[in-house]
């Protein structure tokens, strides 16, 4: 079975050792989604399989056979800036812009995690349904993606403007 | 944050201006783009992640690389056997020191005007090794995949002996040649009499550890030679550098090397040129293909320097009204023989207070290493954060306000050059922050409780000079739809460069926004610039000061008879309306369109080199600011939180202050890391950096990271295009300081080693 990357389908690599990260860059030149780390501790890498935000660099590509992957170029309708790419914008949310594709692949999710009532190390009601995203929990459950340019607090400006009311 | 709103009735932009000719013409007649928020320019390209990094182009018939880096950190090469690499899957080629081309050795940064090399070393020539992580084998194949696992295969023996450590280099330190160009040495009286005499007085030392940049970006660059020329895209702080001091390591012309860089994810003083440019190369000529080299990110650790480790003193003298009588800023730092930055701690103190006596002076040590390197605020980033805790210890001695020891110290010339301050206002900076922060209720030291969590505050003074390089040149073209583009050979690695010149060149012109392109990040612009020293806004400023007077001085010469402003002469007119009229009769007015329109031409294309930087030989240039903290110091564990911060600053005019703001934040965040988290451990016996990671070297993350405010005095600089004074670096000083300072109040305890890790404090 091919990957469905951003809809369309991708024959998965021979070389097994390719990653999904390497596979989306290097293979099918959706340069997009970057390479900060390559072992998973910086996430510029995040995209979004089957809706929930994954680590690219850590997931063999072959093993994705059938799977829906959603890259930043994926979240954008038609031309138009998703919510959250133009919230990053109004907020300046980034400088360099290496990790905001990994920045907001990984809002994306995070929010979709906190709807469904996934809880943080900071979250106080475990058994909660849903989570709100207030200030802290949405920068403990951001803080797998490293910005060092110093834009943290556009960032968190720009998820809270587009996903703190809605989860709340 | 203010943003001035006084405005003429007229909008009319003079243009011309000289260091001596007083203040930028373009802020005298504002229509509003200086000083509005405007966002990014290049927003919708980088969210959607399709801005282009230098890793990211394909070029027809590409091999990638993988390099192999020593494990000892002195000696030479005793066998290498690159047999089963070479016949291994994919591999095109396998370079060694035995089959790389001669190459000349790399022009060290600060030696020539376009010198951009980290280091002078050789790169592969013999089998000698100098520092732990040096590389030793290149290999080229198909897929990165390959490329790697032949790296793998090669077999290599050393013969190695044991590395310097800092404490044996220390018997034996040696005096740099310079600090970036600056005497090593400042003295004024007798700083130490002085100090023996003060009746109050500290004398401390204070330490700081190696620091790596960790831009998200790792290093890249793809290549290809085009018979003798060379084709780059690279991660560049400085295209013209990269493009000449390549082209001196392969003996061709500097303009034989095409390179771009339009778009570098984070620099920090990290992306210049290091060893991988030089053999990505060197393997593509011996290769005949395209190389694209993506260092892994121990690759960077191992490959491009970062900030040097440094042992500083701090003692100051002052009498019973806390005046300083003495003050005395010297120490050491790591250095090779083969860089040249040691890393200017004492900086701040020529600079920042008047005292009846000064001495600064510093000393370096040869390590084995890899060559330190320029990081955000080299010298002023470690410094401020020995002088500024020290003057918060000598404000406790003196049983005085720290703000209050510092507006008695502030001197009304440099205290070192004599000059006199462009302009200073530092003390209004102060105070606006102390306000905004609510400093008044700060509580005596290790007395404010929140459950388990000590609460403290501190303050710092931040500082960074104003620099404008010399080498500024813009090319400036109007077409007759009355569009202008501006091109430089500048960089903008995310400080908002290409978004800020297009407010100032749309300003200056009287156009609108989108009437301005901003071109750069190309080695085929004329001229020369450096995203470096905070000094790139000031160093395009005025290179498009300049041509937009040749510009106007053209446009005057093909106006023709029946052109209203006929017969007039640069300097009578300004520009108005997207258009030029007579400074005195406004009414006389022309649009660009109808001037270009009826002298026949389609375009008017200038090149004009900006003026000498004068004024930093007839003034004290200086940014500064007041940086204002809360932490929490949990009693039980250590650890420290960093609750509210707030720098406040006076940095000249700021032109877009949505990111302006960013890079004041960003500079604040690299210093939360600085303070508590961030440090590159280097193992003394190995010579080998022992945490090449992101998930073992700590960057400060979002849950690190309290809303930060800040604001400024807003007051532009005279002597400064667009009165603005840089402000890249100012953000990292002070930080740690105000830092440690605030977990001195919430705790009583002092800690003058950095990181303020949990067990300092324990």
């Amino acid at each position: 079975m091919p990957i469905i990357i951003n809809g369309r389908d991708a024959p998965v690599p021979a070389d097994a050792r390719v990653s999904l990260l390497d596979f989306v860059r290097e293979h099918l030149e959706l340069h997009g989604t970057k390479k900060g780390c390559n072992q998973g501790a910086c996430g510029a890498c995040t995209v979004l399989v089957d809706g929930e935000r994954i680590l690219s660099c850590l997931a063999l590509a072959v093993q994705y056979d059938g799977r829906e992957v959603t890259t930043v170029e994926g979240l954008a309708d038609d031309g138009a800036l998703h919510p959250l790419q133009q919230a990053f914008i109004d907020h300046d949310g980034f400088q360099c812009g290496y990790c905001t594709p990994g920045q907001i692949c990984s809002a994306v999710g995070m929010a979709h995690e906190a709807a469904r009532g996934v809880p943080s190390h900071v979250t106080d009601d475990l058994a909660a349904t849903e989570i709100a995203l207030d200030h802290d929990e949405l920068r403990e459950r951001m803080s797998g993606n490293l910005c060092r340019c110093g834009a943290h607090n556009g960032i968190v400006d720009a998820i809270a403007e587009v996903y703190a009311g809605a989860a709340a | 944050m203010s943003i001035a709103d006084s405005r003429s009735t007229v909008p009319i932009v003079p243009q011309g201006w000289t260091p001596k000719a007083g203040s930028d013409p373009v802020l005298r007649a504002k229509r509003g783009l200086i000083g509005a928020q405007v966002s990014r320019l290049d927003g919708p390209l980088k969210v959607r992640g399709d801005a282009r990094f230098a890793a990211e182009y394909v070029m027809e018939g590409m091999v990638y690389a993988a390099l192999r880096y020593s494990t000892i950190a002195r000696g030479r090469i005793a066998a290498l056997d690159t047999g089963a690499a070479e016949t291994a899957a994919g591999v095109v080629l396998v370079m060694t020191h035995r089959n790389a081309p001669r190459m000349a050795p790399p022009q060290l940064f600060l030696t020539a005007p376009r010198a951009a090399a980290g280091s002078n070393l050789p790169v592969m020539q013999d089998d000698s090794i100098h520092w732990n992580g040096e590389p030793v084998a290149v290999v080229l194949a198909e897929t990165q995949e390959q490329a790697d696992h032949a790296a793998s295969l090669i077999e290599v023996a050393y013969e190695s002996s044991t590395p310097r450590t800092f404490e044996e280099a220390r018997a034996h330190p040696r005096t740099p040649d310079s600090l970036v160009g600056q005497p090593v040495e400042v003295l004024v009286g007798d700083a130490e009499a002085a100090l023996a005499d003060a009746p109050h007085s500290i004398d401390l030392t204070y330490r700081t550890p190696r620091h790596n940049h960790n831009a998200i970006e790792p290093h890249a660059v793809t290549l290809a030679w085009e018979g003798e020329d060379l084709i780059v895209h690279d991660a560049s702080q400085g295209v013209k550098l990269h493009a000449w001091t390549l082209a001196q390591i392969f003996g061709i012309d500097e303009d034989q090397v095409h390179l771009t860089s339009p778009y570098v994810g984070g620099g920090f003083g990290g992306k210049t040129l290091w060893s991988h440019h030089v053999l990505g190369a060197a393997a593509s000529k011996l290769a005949g293909r395209p190389v694209r080299v993506t260092l892994s990110r121990e690759g960077v650790y191992r490959l491009v320097g970062g900030r040097t480790n440094t042992e500083q003193r701090v003692a100051i003298g002052a009498d019973d009204d806390g005046r300083f009588t003495a003050l005395i800023h010297t120490g050491i730092s790591a250095m090779t023989p083969y860089n040249a930055l040691a890393e200017q701690f004492t900086f701040p103190a020529r600079h920042m207070y008047a005292s009846e006596t000064l001495k600064t002076d510093q000393q370096v040590v040869d390590m084995d290493m890899l060559a330190n390197s320029f990081m955000r605020a080299p010298g002023e980033s470690v410094g401020t954060f020995a002088l500024e805790s020290a003057i918060d210890e000598l404000a406790v001695e003196l049983d005085l306000d720290p703000i209050e020891l510092r507006i008695r110290n502030e001197p009304d010339q440099d205290p070192s050059s004599g000059l006199p301050f462009s302009t200073r206002h530092l003390v209004e900076a102060w105070r606006a922050g102390a306000e905004r922060f609510g400093w008044e209720r700060r509580a005596a030291p290790g007395t404010r409780r929140e459950g388990e969590w000590l609460v403290g505050m501190g303050c710092a003074t931040a500082t960074y000079p104003y620099h404008r390089f010399p080498g500024g040149v813009a090319r400036l073209r109007l077409d007759k739809t009355g569009h202008a583009t501006v091109e430089v050979p500048a960089n903008d690695m995310g400080m908002g460069t290409s978004t800020t010149q297009t407010m100032v060149t749309a300003e200056r012109l009287a156009l609108p926004l989108e009437r301005v392109t901003v071109a750069y990040g190309d080695s085929s612009f004329p001229g020369s610039m450096l995203a470096g020293g905070s000094g790139q806004t000031a160093s395009i400023g005025g290179a498009v000061i300049a041509a937009q007077r040749a510009l106007v001085e053209q446009l005057l010469a093909v106006v023709g008879d029946e052109s209203p402003l006929a017969g007039l002469t640069a300097d009578e007119v300004g520009s108005r309306d997207e258009g030029l009229c007579e400074l005195a009769d406004p009414n006389r007015w022309e649009s660009y369109s109808q001037i270009l329109e009826r002298a026949g031409r389609d375009e008017l294309t200038v090149v004009a080199s900006a003026s000498e930087p004068d004024e930093t030989q007839a003034y004290s240039m200086h940014s500064t600011g007041a940086v204002f903290c809360e932490v929490q110091v949990n009693a039980v564990t250590g650890e420290t939180r960093v609750h509210r911060l707030l720098g406040s600053y006076d940095c000249g005019r700021i032109i877009n202050p949505k990111t302006a703001a960013s890079q004041f934040r960003g500079g604040i965040i690299m210093g939360i890391g600085l303070a508590l988290m961030e440090e590159t451990e280097f193992d003394e016996r190995t010579g080998r950096i022992m945490n090449p990671s992101l998930a073992e070297y700590h960057v400060p993350v979002h849950m690190d990271v309290p809303r930060i405010d800040v604001m400024w005095t807003d007051i532009a600089d005279p002597y400064a295009p667009a009165g603005a004074r840089g402000i890249g670096e100012i953000g990292i000083t002070g930080v740690a300081a105000a830092i440690a300072n605030a977990i001195y109040n919430a705790t009583g305890r002092r800690v003058r080693d950095l990181p303020i890790t949990l067990d300092k404090l324990l």
